[in-house]
């Protein structure tokens, strides 16, 4: 079971979920994921120590995808 | 309403560098080259600021014993000047918030599964994340980032946060992680710098749990 997750006020919360043999939940995170998106929120895939990627699409063949709020010079 | 602009309507960017930089596109992409810049920068930042006042303390010793208090406040405020500017990057990486509750215990499982046992149990002790990089050795803070560059001696302190109020901490340094993660170079680029020096210097202006994570991140 894939997960797409938000960070926010709770801790993270989880957007959606799917596997690659289900369409219908698969096209579901696909919606939810653009959704995010268009809320400003950037999504990655974090591949341990040193390396994580952006993505512009749900990989739905990703594990764990993560949703983060953008970051400024404070 | 929207945190920023949707991701389509962002310029595209390359490499998956941080669409964030599309904020801050008048800067420099950070490299070896442009710290090294801003490294000699603020050491000579640094030697304007205090050989005046120890050219003075030394015009006002040799003027006279009556001057010699005069000369002790010229010494201590050319002491003074760079150790401000050392406080004011140390400060990048304290604590802002106090630690606790539910959704900073969720956010703390994230951020333990982002990163391997060592970095993990670093960051229970010092509440810094240790993360190797290309242009050295980052120590990921609450609202800020401790790079120590390659050989150890220079540290440089970024103020950088992620936007939005509410979040837990271990969120916040897991959004910063992330980014790090996804573009090193513009992270240090989006982020502001407070001071690029010694590490000895920022070293002894860090809360003890920090000087720890400093050490491990020197390889002491």
């Amino acid at each position: 079971m894939s997960r797409l997750i938000r960070m926010d006020q709770t801790g993270h919360t989880t957007v959606a979920e799917w596997t690659v043999d289900d369409p219908p939940s698969a096209e579901a995170a696909i919606a939810a994921f653009r959704a995010e998106l268009d809320q400003g929120y950037f999504a990655l895939i974090s591949h341990g120590e040193g390396r994580a990627e952006q993505v512009r699409e749900l990989p739905l063949d990703a594990a764990l995808v993560i949703l983060r709020r953008p970051i400024a010079g404070g | 309403m929207p945190l920023s602009p949707p991701a389509d309507a962002l310029p595209a960017t390359a490499g998956g560098s941080l669409p964030e930089l599309a904020n801050v596109h008048w800067r420099p992409r950070a490299s070896e080259a442009t710290m090294r810049h801003a490294g000699r920068m603020w050491t000579l930042s640094s030697v304007g600021h205090t050989v005046p006042f120890v050219a003075a303390a030394i015009a006002l010793g040799l003027a006279g014993p009556i001057m010699l208090p005069f000369a002790a406040l010229c010494l201590v405020h050319a002491w003074a000047i760079p150790e401000l500017y050392a406080a004011r990057g140390a400060r990048a990486v304290k604590p802002r918030s106090a630690a606790g509750g539910e959704p900073e215990r969720v956010a703390l499982g994230l951020l333990g599964d982002l990163v391997d046992h060592r970095a993990r149990e670093l960051h229970a002790r010092t509440g810094l994340m240790l993360e190797r990089g290309r242009l050295g050795v980052w120590l990921v803070g609450e609202t800020g980032a401790l790079l120590v560059r390659p050989g150890g001696r220079r540290v440089n302190c970024y103020c950088v946060k992620a936007t939005g109020a509410g979040l837990p901490p271990s969120d916040r340094a897991a959004h910063l992680l992330l980014a790090l993660r996804t573009d090193e170079a513009g992270f240090a680029t989006v982020a502001n710098l407070a001071f690029s020096g010694a590490r000895w210097r920022v070293r002894r202006r860090l809360a003890a749990p920090a000087r720890e994570a400093l050490d491990a991140a020197a390889g002491r």
